[in-house]
C-alpha cells in the first residue's frame, strides 16, 4: 500500500467508473483520501462529484473499478453497512422529529445504549454550538441551524469518514464563509475525514487540504490549493481556479494569473501598450481590463489606500515576472 | 391578502349562480333530512317534529344488522386497501420508469373510470368461476378492489412530493431500506395514508353495486337494504337512516380533507 506525507490513504478509488444510460458520469477516477484528511471533489454541475460521492456512501454502485475504504473492498455493502455518513445539500432533517431525536437517529440504529445516546446528543449540539435547541422541529431552525443540526447528526455516530454535499450552498455569504472556517476547524479538532463536493472554488481552497478539480466525470488535477492554483496541470483547471491571462505558447498555453501582472502608466522595456477598458472595484483589490491588440488582460490590484491609479480609457502598460508565468501542455 | 379582483365583490349574478348550484345540490338531501325529522308516516306529508322515526331505527334488527355488516366492511377493506394502496403508490413514485411502468399505473388507475357495473360484474363472475360462496368475504374484496385505486391515487400525490433524500438519509445512518421507509417516510406521510383510508372506508359505506354483485345470503349491507326497502316504498325509518349514513360519510370526507390540510403546514 502506497502512502502520501506518511499517512495511511483511508478511501482508495480505482478505476471508477459510472454510467447513467447513455450518459458515462464518472469515467475511470483514481484517487485516495488519507485518514485524517479534508479533501475536495470541486467541479461544475455535472462534472460527476456527487455521483462520486454517492458511490462512497454506497447508493450508487460503480460499473467499473473498485472502492476500498481502510483496505475492504465496499462493492456490494448497502449504505447502512458502510462507515461513512453523509451530509446531504438539503440537509435531509427528518420533519417529524425533533433536533435531539435527529441526532440521536444514527446512534439508535447502530445499537447505542440508550444510556450511552443523551450524553452524545448533547456533546455533539455542544460541538455544533446548538445547545438548548433540543426540542426545536426541523421548521423551526434557521438556514444555519439546520445546516449544524446536519452536521451533528452526521457526526454523531462516529464516522470514519464524513461526506459533505455542497454543505454550504444553501447559506448567504457571510455565513457561508464563517462556516467554511469553522467546518475547517472542526475537522481539525475531531481529526474526522472529511470529503467534501462543491463547486466553489472559494470554499474548495478555503477549507480542503487536497482538492481535485473535476472535468466530465474525470480528474483534471489533484492536489493541494496553493499548487493547484500556481501550478495548474491545464488551462481547464486555471480557467475553472481563479482567473486567468492566456497566452498562446507554442502549442500550448501560457498562463499568468491577474495579481501577478504588473501595470504601468509609464513604458517599461517588453511591457504591453494598451487601454484601460474597465474597472471593476471590488473593496478589497480593482479589477483592470486591459485592451492589448484586441485581446482582454485581466490585471488585479489589492487596495492599499489612496485614488485609484487608472480610470477607464487610461493608457497602460502591462507586463509580468517570467517568474510568475506557468506554461501549459493543454 | 386579498388580491385585487376579490376587492369588488361577489356580484348579483355570482349570488345568484352559486344558490342555484347549491340548491341543485343539497335541496333532495335537505329535504331527506327535514322529513327524517317528520312525526306523520306520510313520507310527503308534514306532520310536526318528532324523532320517533330513530328510535324506530333503533328496534329494527335487520337495519342493525346491515349497519353492523357495512361496518365491519368498510373497516376490513379500507384497511386492507390502504396498505395495497401505499405499497402500489410506493412502487409507482420510487421505481421510477421500470419497463412497463406505464402500464402498471394505468391498471392501478382503470378501476376509477371503469363501470362499477362492469367491475361488479366482473368480480362476481371471479368469485363464481373460483366456486367462493358469496358473503360477508366477497364483498370486502369487492370493495378493497375498487378503493385501491383511490388509496393509491392519494398516497401518490403525497409520496411524490416527498424528499427521497430523507430516506436516503436515514439509510446512511443505519436504516435498511424498509426500516427507513417505517421509521421516515411513513411518519411523513402519514397525514395522506389516513385520508386515504377515510376516502376508502366512506367508498365503501355507501357502495350499493359493487355490494349487490358480491354479496350473499347474511352479508346486506345497509345500502343494499335501503335499497330494497325502498322498492316496497318510503318509509321515514329510510330517512332517518339515510341522514346518519350523510352524517357519517360527510364526516368521513371532511376528516379525510383536514388530513390531507395538515400535511401543507407541517
Amino acid at each position: 500500500m502506497t502512502t502520501s506525507g506518511g499517512k495511511s490513504p483511508l478511501v482508495r478509488i480505482e478505476g471508477v467508473t459510472k454510467r447513467f444510460g447513455e450518459v458515462t458520469a464518472v469515467d475511470g477516477v483514481s484517487l485516495h483520501i488519507d485518514e485524517g484528511e479534508f479533501f475536495a471533489l470541486l467541479g461544475p454541475s455535472g462534472c460527476g462529484k456527487t455521483t462520486l460521492m454517492r458511490m462512497l456512501a454506497g447508493f450508487e454502485a460503480p460499473d467499473g473499478g473498485r472502492i476500498l475504504l481502510n483496505g475492504q473492498d465496499m462493492a456490494g455493502l448497502p449504505p447502512h453497512q458502510r462507515p461513512t455518513s453523509m451530509m446531504f445539500q438539503s440537509y435531509a432533517l427528518f420533519p417529524h422529529l425533533s433536533v435531539e431525536q435527529n441526532i440521536a437517529f444514527g446512534l439508535a440504529r447502530q445499537g447505542w445504549a440508550r444510556a450511552a445516546i443523551g450524553p452524545r446528543v448533547e456533546e455533539m449540539l455542544s460541538l455544533v454550538r446548538l445547545e438548548g435547541l433540543n426540542r426545536r422541529k426541523p421548521s423551526q431552525l434557521s438556514g444555519g441551524q439546520a445546516q449544524r443540526v446536519a452536521l451533528a447528526r452526521a457526526l454523531a455516530p462516529g464516522p470514519r469518514i464524513l461526506l459533505l454535499d455542497e454543505p454550504l450552498a444553501a447559506l448567504d455569504r457571510k455565513l457561508r464563509e464563517e462556516t467554511q472556517l469553522e467546518l475547517r476547524a472542526l475537522q481539525r479538532r475531531l481529526g474526522v475525514t472529511f470529503l467534501v463536493v462543491t463547486h466553489d472554488q472559494d470554499e474548495a481552497m478555503v477549507m480542503a487540504d487536497r482538492i481535485a478539480v473535476m472535468r466530465a466525470g474525470t480528474i483534471a488535477q489533484v492536489g493541494p490549493p496553493k499548487a493547484v492554483y500556481e501550478r495548474p496541470a491545464s488551462r481547464y483547471v486555471a480557467e475553472f481556479l481563479g482567473e486567468a491571462n492566456l497566452f498562446e505558447h507554442g502549442a500550448g498555453w501560457r498562463l499568468v494569473r491577474p495579481e501577478k501582472m504588473s501595470i504601468s502608466p509609464v513604458p517599461s522595456p517588453g511591457a504591453l501598450q494598451g487601454d484601460v477598458a474597465e474597472v471593476a472595484y471590488f473593496g478589497d483589490r480593482t479589477r483592470y481590463i486591459v485592451e492589448v491588440d484586441g485581446k482582454a488582460l485581466l490585471v488585479s490590484r489589492a487596495n492599499v489606500g489612496g485614488p485609484l491609479p487608472f480610470q477607464a480609457g487610461d493608457a497602460a502598460w502591462v507586463t509580468y515576472a517570467p517568474e510568475a508565468a506557468v506554461d501549459l501542455a493543454s | 391578502m386579498r388580491r385585487p379582483s376579490d376587492a369588488r365583490g361577489p356580484t348579483a349574478f355570482n349570488l345568484a349562480s352559486v344558490a342555484l348550484g347549491l340548491t341543485f345540490l343539497y335541496a333532495p338531501i335537505v329535504l331527506l333530512v327535514l322529513y327524517s325529522f317528520n312525526a306523520s308516516r306520510l313520507v310527503t306529508v308534514w306532520g310536526g317534529f318528532s324523532t320517533r322515526w330513530y328510535g324506530a331505527l333503533l328496534r329494527d334488527q335487520q337495519m342493525l344488522d346491515a349497519v353492523w355488516v357495512t361496518l365491519r366492511v368498510g373497516l376490513i377493506s379500507a384497511s386492507a386497501a390502504t396498505v395495497l394502496g401505499v405499497l402500489a403508490a410506493v412502487a409507482l413514485v420510487r421505481a421510477g420508469r421500470f419497463r412497463g411502468s406505464g402500464v402498471f399505473a394505468g391498471m392501478v388507475y382503470a378501476p376509477l373510470v371503469m363501470p362499477e357495473v362492469i367491475l361488479g360484474l366482473s368480480l362476481l363472475l371471479l368469485f363464481v368461476s373460483l366456486g367462493l360462496p358469496r358473503g360477508f368475504w366477497t364483498v370486502t374484496v369487492g370493495h378493497t378492489t375498487v378503493t385501491l385505486c383511490y388509496a393509491t391515487v392519494v398516497v401518490q400525490a403525497r409520496l411524490s412530493s416527498f424528499d427521497r433524500g430523507l430516506e436516503d438519509a436515514a439509510q446512511d445512518l443505519g436504516c435498511t431500506p424498509l426500516k427507513a421507509f417505517l421509521l421516515v417516510t411513513l411518519p411523513n406521510i402519514a397525514p395522506a395514508v389516513a385520508a386515504a383510508w377515510m376516502l376508502a372506508f366512506t367508498l365503501s359505506l355507501d357502495d350499493l353495486v359493487i355490494a349487490s354483485f358480491t354479496s350473499g345470503p347474511g352479508a346486506t349491507t345497509l345500502p343494499m337494504r335501503l335499497y330494497s326497502q325502498v322498492r316496497l316504498g318510503v318509509n321515514p325509518e329510510i330517512n332517518a337512516v339515510s341522514t346518519l349514513l350523510i352524517g357519517v360519510v360527510a364526516a368521513g370526507v371532511i376528516a379525510a380533507w383536514l388530513l390531507q390540510q395538515r400535511r401543507r403546514d407541517a
